[in-house]
């Protein structure tokens, strides 16, 4: 189809010529008759003059199938051409390019070059496919990475049995848990912590609900003592409904008897 | 055991249901003097028919609610007559045989069953309960009598003749054997049990629920159903509200139901993040709880809805499981930390005259008050590890103690019954936690639960 198009083309240009050339003679006589020369073959016409050929030389659109949304870089090679355009709102363009195009559905493009050597078309086509359902939006990021960096680095603050004073070694997770907390708050400023407080399985229910509670709220005032926000920490106690080991020794006692952040609801 | 026998014993002497205790010695050993129990012979009761097959779960229900009592010495079977009464009809006087000539004695002559084979020795019973059950209309029949073995006659003799209705199975075999110990316990001054029922915590539907059960283990329901972590029952003293702590909504918040309907009753709850361990006051009309206030636990009371809230406790340690005296409601008993750890305490209403009753020695949780006001039940570590609780009586007026359980596992929440001669109890031993109940002086521990564990209970007396 290309290569007819080509020769077809070459064919009315070369014939255009030979008119062109005739009519130049301006209503001379007839040419008297070539004296008889020696027989040789017919002798071919001259090359044409590309100088003078206005010929797009290639009119491109890749990929030429896309999804919606997505682009296609249309891309072209005119030579001779004095006013080279592109329909579907393009316009005018350079002789030598290429062009994004964001078609939202099937797109023809028809590449039009005219020059003083004439005038010459091309078209592609670009496909357009709807593309797949949309994934659901994703959460807010800097929650989701906020919860997972509290997750991740928070570390629990741990307690004297039946004793709810900081110590050093609470005092310097908390120290660091404020440094997180203030990170994480400053990239999300709906992110809320909730400081559960826990207790080992010794004490009795009832009183260990209050120790988890007083747990809790002093790991808070330790961290709002250190600029952390009091309006963004929520306490709870789990008193020792929720061990994180049941052995019955001190090394599970000790894990058990904790502080603990989590992202708030 | 030594020094369960340090001091010189004490008796509690079991008279018109009340407990009454004399304590010579700081130390007293609380228990049911044995001689002073009136001495009862049981029958194996048999049954006509189909009934018969239902006899052994019947029998054995009669002997197991009249021992569990406390009150009475059951005389062992094996000193029994061969000849037993199954209904009045069976006795048959013996004759009197006059001394006729010079050198005799009267003597007397068996004719049957007669009253003072079980009176005499070797099995030297003050009363004797008999009957047997048939069959009839479709239900399951027990004709059960007590008679009071010291009179002479028949007429006089019978203290206890009347009829029971069950359905024809274990079931109505274990009613019938209820009804008709309840009948005669109460001839002893027993107050009965039927009716009331143990609230308490259950997980074993996978979450920890409130549910309630008769009080011997039977009938047990599911109350709440939040899937959440519902605990710490307190029942009202007519028996018709049922209030706990519960993660339902959040934060630990008292929540108040409906024992008859499963309704939620509204309870306003302070601003707090935990609220925690309700109660009752014994007029029913006001409730004691703890909440979070300033950072630390604080026993609060307000009207039975949670209005017209008012502060108690003013220090700061943690104080909660606050029991008023059911019989002078300005004495208040609660656990506090003041003293470093958990130990009891006693206050009066307004929050004066703060005294600690334990030594100050491991924690104490869990205290009870006897339903004549005399004796608190707790739980206490006192001798054993941390976490090592047992349970222990005080006579609050002598501030004397003594252990009732001892090791075996860790045994908490005691809760007196309302014939108050019973406890019950949690006992965890391995990762199982169920619920027993036992005399108050240690002793006839019997298992109500089997399923999950289970926890905090409470004890209703009967609703009328």
């Amino acid at each position: 189809m290309k290569i007819n198009q080509r020769t077809l083309g070459a064919a009315v240009f070369a014939s255009m010529l030979l008119v062109s050339a005739a009519g130049c003679g301006k209503k001379k006589a007839p040419a008297p008759t070539p004296a008889p020369a020696a027989p040789v073959k017919p002798v071919e016409p001259p090359p044409e003059p590309p100088a003078l050929t206005t010929r797009i030389n290639s009119f491109t659109a890749e990929p030429r199938t896309i999804e919606r949304g997505q682009s296609a870089t249309l891309r072209w090679s005119v030579a001779n051409a004095t006013d080279i355009s592109i329909d579907q709102n393009i316009g005018a363009i350079a002789a030598n390019g290429n062009r994004q195009v964001f078609p939202s559905n099937t797109a023809t493009y028809t590449l039009t070059a005219r020059g003083p050597g004439g005038a010459d078309t091309r078209s592609v086509t670009v496909e357009v496919s709807a593309p797949p359902a949309p994934p659901p939006p994703a959460p807010p990021p800097p929650s989701v990475s906020g919860s997972d960096l509290l997750t991740r680095e928070a570390q629990d603050a741990y307690f004297d049995y039946d004793k709810s004073d900081i110590r050093e070694d609470a005092r310097q997770a908390l120290t660091r848990d404020a440094e997180l907390l203030k990170r994480i708050f400053a990239a999300d400023r709906t992110f809320t912590v909730v400081i559960e407080g826990h207790c080992d399985e010794r004490g009795s229910a009832e009183y260990n609900l209050g120790l988890g509670d007083r747990r809790a709220t002093a790991a808070k005032e330790f961290l709002i003592q250190l600029g952390v926000p009091a309006d963004r920490v929520t306490t709870i106690s789990y008193g020792k409904d929720r061990p994180v080991c049941t052995d019955a020794d001190e090394g599970c006692y000790q894990r058990n008897r904790r502080a603990h952040l989590a992202p708030g609801k | 055991m030594n020094t369960r026998w340090i001091a010189i014993a004490a008796v509690v002497v079991l008279a018109g249901g009340a407990v009454f205790l004399t304590a010579q010695q700081p130390d007293i050993n609380l228990r049911i003097q044995q001689g002073d129990k009136p001495a009862i012979a049981v029958i194996d009761f048999r049954g006509s028919g189909d009934a018969q097959k239902y006899m052994d779960a019947f029998n054995q229900t009669l002997w197991d609610e009249l021992a569990g009592s406390g009150i009475l010495k059951m005389v062992a079977k094996s000193l029994y007559p061969l000849n037993v009464p199954q209904r009045p009809q069976d006795f048959r006087p013996p004759t009197q045989i006059p001394a006729t000539r010079r050198g005799e004695v009267a003597r007397t002559q068996s004719n049957g069953p007669w009253l003072t084979d079980w009176s005499n020795p070797p099995v030297q019973a003050n009363d004797l309960a008999f009957g047997y059950t048939g069959v009839q209309d479709g239900r399951l029949v027990l004709s059960g009598w007590l008679y009071n073995l010291a009179q002479s006659d028949l007429t006089g003799a019978q203290v206890i003749g009347k009829l029971y209705f069950g359905s024809i199975d274990v079931d109505g075999a274990k009613k019938v054997a209820r009804e008709f110990a309840a009948d005669i316990l109460q001839q002893f001054g027993a107050k009965s049990l039927a009716g009331s029922k143990i609230y308490f915590v259950s997980d074993r539907t996978g979450a920890k629920e409130i549910w309630s059960m008769d009080y011997d283990g039977s009938n047990q329901r599911q109350i709440t159903r939040y899937k959440s972590t519902s605990t710490m029952p307190a029942v009202s003293p007519d028996g018709k509200m049922v209030a706990f702590t519960t993660y339902a909504q959040g934060n630990p918040k008292i929540m108040i139901f409906s024992t008859d309907t499963a309704r939620r009753l509204p309870f306003y709850n302070p601003v707090s993040s935990v609220v925690e361990t309700p109660e009752f006051t014994p007029d029913g009309q006001h409730m004691y709880f703890s909440a979070a206030i300033d950072g630390w636990t604080q026993i609060c009371e307000a009207n039975v809805d949670g209005s017209n809230l008012r502060r108690i406790s003013h220090v700061r340690s943690i104080e909660v499981s606050a029991k008023v005296n059911p019989k002078n409601p300005s004495q208040v008993v609660y656990i506090s930390g003041k003293s470093g750890h958990q130990q009891l305490w006693r206050m009066n209403s307004d929050g004066g005259e703060q005294e600690m009753l334990t030594s100050g020695e491991g924690d104490v949780s869990n205290p009870s008050w006897s339903p004549n006001g005399q004796f608190l039940a707790f739980a206490w570590t006192r001798g054993y590890e941390i976490g090592g609780f047992n349970i222990f009586v005080m006579d609050v007026s002598s501030h004397a103690i003594t252990q009732l359980t001892h090791g075996n596992g860790r045994n908490e929440n005691p809760w007196w019954a309302p014939d108050g001669v019973h406890l019950v109890y949690s006992n965890k031993r391995g990762s199982a936690t169920h619920l027993y109940v036992m005399l108050a002086d240690g002793t006839h521990q019997q298992q109500l639960t089997t399923q999950g564990n289970n926890l905090q209970p409470v004890w209703s007396k009967a609703i009328n």
